[in-house]
């Protein structure tokens, strides 16, 4: 049995979170939808919030501290990426984006991820299109088809709708499939490790 | 080992009075801290390269020239040297001159520059920052080494029977260290020629620094110029001390609150933590420097960074008498006390005249147009 990792990144801000919420219901099926397909998982999961002056502080240094550096380490290093945020003016979160915005070029590329996005409204629905998958797609993550949106309509009723329900399995299968047809994630090249190209091909501009 | 300071020359206003220095001030207090240096016993002097406000030092051999005038033992560098937009025959002749006037008391380091709208105001794009560095050093090695020069490449117009005046001092170039905080293949570019490479070990995690020098000793070994620990190695490195560190870390606050580059973000607490910066006591100041030689090695150049963030050039020679008379002797000693025999000292204009066998002189004399004949042959 192979044993994958799950990283959950949570862009929520109040403890509890529905956004967390949701990205728990999207880990729970995808851990199960795993099992179904004969693998384990072990899940890990970052939640942004205490990551917030971290954050702000490599923005302004230009390098990620200890704490911000295992995160980062934690979502590049998974098998596959559950990435949840709230919905904040029409898009995803500035926590959210920031980090994204802090991670090397190339650090996302081929990462299966599921994206999923909460917010008051269901009129925000579709910032998981037009917002979430195109940064997914500019760091060259390879995203689910079905994106997980939950507005408080969603919740009513004390527990999770059938619809939303169903969207988070259909996901969670998507995810879980891509997941299973790769090999298990390795670290990505090392910066320091012998250069392929020699210096003398560099010399003559190649 | 070398010790001494290293300056970028911002023109930053003092956030405790809110009072910037004209750049006549700033140019100024440069020139006083660089002779201040060579008098309470530092070795090194070197002064950055920008050409955009808020940094005043655009044309760093002007300085250094009258610099190496007024001083006599102290070692004139650069931090750092754009070898990206700087025309690398320019380079070449001025440096070489600077050798001349400083009688050999001149390096260099190497670097590329992280702005990018100031490459095109030198007709460069800094995509192409590595592709420039690896051309235009390939090709400021060949007008100090060879006499005529015939070259042709992607980035400058083709020379044709080209000799770069003046020669080096004594048929021997500067030595030339390379900097970069984050590029590999700028200390890949180091250990090709057995050059030096420095660190700047001021805005990253020790931890960083250490994965480049020690990727730069692994390949100064690959390319066969000694043992890994025989690579020439400098650090950056940024201190302020006071007698007391709760009076050092109480006066140096505000100026890193609101410095260039870090301030407004981590704590001061947090970033002494999490990089080399060390804000306290001459003792402190010296267990912590030490302590770069645990991650680094042995290595030979450590350079301070003490004028930045709009500190007033009182404070900045009072920390000069704190590192002349309390910290260097003692850092002297002790990295000496350390370092095996088969690590050697950075190279000085001295050691490479001996390592060539000796002075000579390189003078290309000019060919009479008419007669064909030169100065030399005229007098023979």
């Amino acid at each position: 049995m192979t044993t994958r990792t799950l990283a959950v990144l949570s862009a929520g801000l109040s403890v509890p979170s529905s956004t967390r919420l949701l990205a728990d219901r999207l880990t729970t099926a995808t851990v199960a939808a795993l099992r179904a397909r004969g693998d384990d998982a072990t899940v890990e999961v970052v939640e942004l919030r205490e990551h917030a002056h971290d954050l702000a502080d490599a923005l302004v240094t230009g390098f990620p501290n200890a704490a911000l550096t295992t995160a980062i380490d934690t979502v590049v290093g998974a098998d596959g990426l559950i990435a949840v945020t709230p919905v904040f003016s029409a898009s995803y979160s500035g926590l959210f984006k920031t980090f994204f915005d802090v991670l090397e070029p190339g650090a996302l590329t081929g990462k299966p991820v599921l994206a999923g996005a909460t917010a008051g409204s269901p009129r925000h629905s579709l910032v998981l299109e037009h917002a979430v998958r195109p940064l997914l797609s500019y760091l060259r993550a390879v995203t689910v088809p079905t994106a997980v949106f939950a507005a408080a309509d969603d919740w009513a009723g004390g527990g999770v709708d059938q619809t939303l329900a169903a969207r988070i399995e259909r996901a969670a299968g998507e995810l879980a499939g891509l997941i299973a047809g790769q090999p298990v994630a390795s670290r990505p090249a090392d910066p320091f490790a012998d250069p392929t190209t020699s210096f003398e091909d560099l010399l003559r501009g190649q | 080992m070398q010790f001494g300071v290293f300056t970028v020359g911002d023109v930053t206003p003092d956030p405790t009075t809110g009072r910037a220095p004209t750049e006549a001030e700033r140019i100024k207090a440069m020139i006083a801290i660089a002779l201040k240096a060579e008098e309470v016993g530092l070795d090194v002097f070197a002064m950055g390269e920008h050409h955009n406000p808020p940094f005043v030092p655009s044309s760093p051999t002007t300085a250094l020239g009258y610099i190496a005038a007024r001083t006599s033992t102290l070692q004139l560098s650069t931090a750092t040297t754009l070898i990206t937009t700087n025309d690398p025959v320019k380079i070449a002749e001025d440096y070489a001159m600077l050798q001349h006037v400083s009688d050999g008391r001149v390096d260099l380091i190497m670097g590329r520059g992280n702005t990018g709208p100031v490459y095109p105001w030198f007709g460069r794009d800094i995509r192409d920052g590595i592709p420039l560095a690896v051309e235009n050093y390939q090709l400021l090695r060949r007008l100090w080494r060879e006499d005529v020069v015939d070259w042709s490449g992607r980035f400058r117009t083709p020379l044709q029977g080209f000799t770069s005046t003046p020669r080096p001092l004594d048929g021997v170039p500067p030595f030339v260290w390379h900097g970069s905080i984050r590029s590999p293949q700028i200390a890949e570019q180091a250990a090709f020629y057995g050059d030096g490479f420095f660190s700047n070990h001021i805005f990253w995690p020790k931890e960083h620094t250490q994965r480049m020098v020690e990727y730069y000793r692994r390949r100064f070994a690959h390319h066969g110029h000694g043992d890994p620990d025989q690579a020439i190695v400098g650090l950056g490195g940024q201190v302020f001390i006071r007698k007391n560190s709760q009076d050092a870390v109480a006066e140096f606050r505000p100026y890193f609150d609101n410095a260039p580059v870090y301030g407004h973000g981590p704590s001061l607490e947090d970033f002494t933590s999490q990089t080399p910066l060390t804000v306290g006591s001459p003792e402190q100041v010296i267990e912590r420097t030490l302590g770069f030689r645990d991650y680094v090695g042995d290595y030979q150049r450590q350079l301070f960074l003490i004028d930045h963030a709009g500190l007033p050039l009182t404070t900045v020679l009072e920390q000069l008498d704190i590192l002349g008379e309390e910290v260097v002797p003692v850092l002297r000693k002790e990295f000496a006390a350390r370092k095996p025999a088969h690590v050697p000292d950075a190279p000085t204009h001295a050691s490479l005249v001996a390592a060539a066998g000796g002075a000579h002189d390189t003078t290309v004399h000019a060919v009479d147009d008419v007669t064909g004949r030169t100065v030399e042959g005229a007098q023979a």
